[in-house]
């Protein structure tokens, strides 16, 4: 109201300048962020208001989806798996990134490093059913008569490298999902080491460090800004559907027998299985697992500002550049 | 022999005909001078002359900036630095530097600061870690003002407190020289003092080449004094000479304060 009447008061008098007008303008804009957020949520609880009245918080603990006889949904093991692909991308794709972050900013001759960002910032550009096409025709085959079989003979004491391979599965999306992360993550953290000042390098540089050393530094400095492009990343693979899809083999089970079993995750499983849900509740299940799934990724992100936080408080002073 | 004894007892560094540049522009021409041991030097002209290029020559520190260039010999203890089998990460370990502006770690303790030197040369042992960091933020003068917080952040200090941190990590690995880039221009009076005060002990035990844009510094400070412009060693001496009888028309001009 307060601001409302002083506008009014404005236009009134004949103040009401170009300043004003920007800074209603950009309000307005910066508001309708929480509303669009805001209007999504009570969409999707509406949505799926039928499923969570009938499941209540089961929805979230149980291990059951029967669309056909008895028609009880739950999500947990979709959660299970949307996470456990998403931090198999993450081990794959961040030290990847990382890597190629450092080689672009502290090795790289600058022409070179220009080539290399125009060619990962392209990876970005592909669409995720490209990367689902060339899931499905070249890596499967690969990975089910090459790469597998190796790692199996090598650690397949292990359950989770044990069973049979069918070369789609978890850890083929995972490896997917690993390179579509890798642009945003290697691009982002590119900028935050070049981005860390040159005095930093120098103070280490002088003090006998060699490249490697100067690069922990250069890293050490900006932790925060990495832990940033791995979230985003990790908001990237959590909410990735189609190429998922098409290589993780949909299979909903509580957990996989291994590694190179077939599974499903909650965006899968909307993607798929929507122009299938013949009857209300089907249908309110689904949404309710879209819920489910910005929730997480909602859980996910304020973890990783805790973590930034916590960081940052360490550093009360300014950084002098 | 006994030449070469004198040679290594009177002078730390010997510079030869040494060019700089960067990229096509050069910036330093045939500068030939001899730091003596255990003395204060101090480098001083007018903005842009190639003072702290000449002092990031001492410890290679000049070739790390993309398009620079360096041409000549620096007898460092008697050994020319720019030889090619030299390497110049164990030359810099020799030497400490200190920057314009104090340049802490931030993400590390003050404590991890100090300590940052000896760990890059192996050193685990947390006792000798210690009883290091102790004794170098003593000589700095910070031990009694930092002792209970040595796990902040080593940017939660006062500006000359971390100016004096980077003196304490840079001690830390027992260095022989210590080259300063004009250590106090981004601090107060008071806290500049301080340092002042701390680079004249600091000679008693270590080689100072400092660079500094202050005359009164300079002259405060440092037991020789060399004057630089446009790139080429205008006039080098004792302190007292350069600034009461200098011998050049140039450098007198400059320490009357005609120009630069």
């Amino acid at each position: 109201m307060a601001l409302k009447k002083y506008y009014f008061h404005k236009i009134l008098n004949g103040e009401f300048k170009g300043d004003d007008m920007f800074k209603l303008v950009s309000n307005f804009f910066a508001l309708s962020i929480l509303l669009i957020t805001g209007l999504m949520v009570y969409e999707l609880v509406k949505g799926s208001w039928l499923s969570i009245q009938r499941f209540g918080p089961w929805f979230i603990v149980g291990t059951v989806w029967d669309p056909v006889f008895t028609q009880t949904f739950s999500t947990l093991p979709l959660i299970l798996g949307t996470l456990t692909t998403s931090l198999i991308a993450l081990a794959i794709g961040v030290p990847i990134s990382i890597g190629v972050g450092l080689l672009l900013s502290e090795y790289a001759p600058k022409r070179f490093a220009w080539l290399v960002s125009f060619l990962v910032e392209l990876l970005a550009a592909i669409p995720s059913v490209i990367y689902g096409l060339w899931g499905i025709f070249i890596l499967i085959p690969f990975l089910r008569h090459n790469a597998y079989p190796f790692i199996q003979s090598a650690l397949g004491f292990l359950p989770l490298f044990s069973g049979p391979i069918y070369g789609g599965g978890v850890l083929t999306a995972g490896i997917v999902l690993a390179i579509m992360i890798i642009p945003i993550v290697s691009s982002v953290s590119r900028d935050v080491f070049t981005a860390v000042p040159r005095s930093q390098r120098e103070a280490v540089i002088s003090l006998g460090a060699t490249k490697w050393e100067t690069c922990k530094i250069v890293m050490s400095y900006a932790r925060s800004g990495i832990i940033g492009a791995i979230i985003l990343g990790l908001g990237r693979a959590i909410g990735e559907t189609m190429a998922v899809t098409m290589v993780i083999g949909n299979k909903f089970k509580i957990l996989p027998s291994s590694l190179f079993d077939a599974w499903y995750t909650m965006a899968a499983i909307i993607a798929n299985e929507f122009t299938e849900a013949t009857y209300d509740l089907y249908v309110s299940a689904l949404i309710e697992v879209g819920l489910v799934l910005l929730m997480v990724s909602l859980i996910v992100n304020i973890l990783a500002r805790l973590l930034i936080w916590r960081m940052m408080k360490f550093v009360r002073g300014v950084v002098q550049e | 022999m006994v030449m070469q004894y004198e040679l290594k007892t009177m002078y730390k560094f010997e510079v030869e005909d040494l060019n700089a540049w960067f990229g096509s522009k050069q910036v330093l021409k045939n500068i030939r001078m001899k730091i003596r041991d255990r003395k204060v030097t101090a480098i001083i002209g007018p903005s842009g002359c190639g003072k702290t290029t000449l002092l990031r020559c001492l410890n290679r520190m000049h070739e790390t900036t993309p398009n620079a260039r360096v041409s000549g010999k620096v007898f460092f203890n008697g050994i020319n630095i720019y030889d090619e089998d030299v390497d110049p990460v164990q030359i810099r370990r020799k030497m400490g530097m200190i920057f314009q502006k104090p340049n802490p770690f931030p993400m590390m303790s003050i404590y991890d600061n100090v300590a940052i030197g000896l760990r890059l040369n192996g050193v685990k042992d947390r006792k000798k870690l210690d009883s290091i960091v102790e004794r170098c933020l003593r000589m700095v003068g910070l031990w009694e003002e930092v002792k209970d917080e040595l796990n902040a952040s080593g940017v939660s200090l006062s500006g000359g407190q971390q100016q004096r941190l980077c003196i304490a990590r840079a001690l830390a690995v027992e260095p022989e020289v210590i080259l300063m880039d004009e250590p106090t221009s981004a601090l107060d009076p008071i806290s500049a003092a301080k340092i002042e005060m701390l680079i004249r002990n600091l000679a008693k035990d270590y080689t100072v080449v400092i660079v500094t844009h202050n005359m009164q510094q300079a002259a405060r400070v440092s037991d020789y004094t060399a004057f630089l412009y446009l790139g080429e060693l205008v006039e080098y001496g004792p302190t007292k000479q350069i600034f009461e009888k200098p011998r050049n028309e140039l450098t007198e001009k400059y320490i009357t304060g005609s120009f630069g």
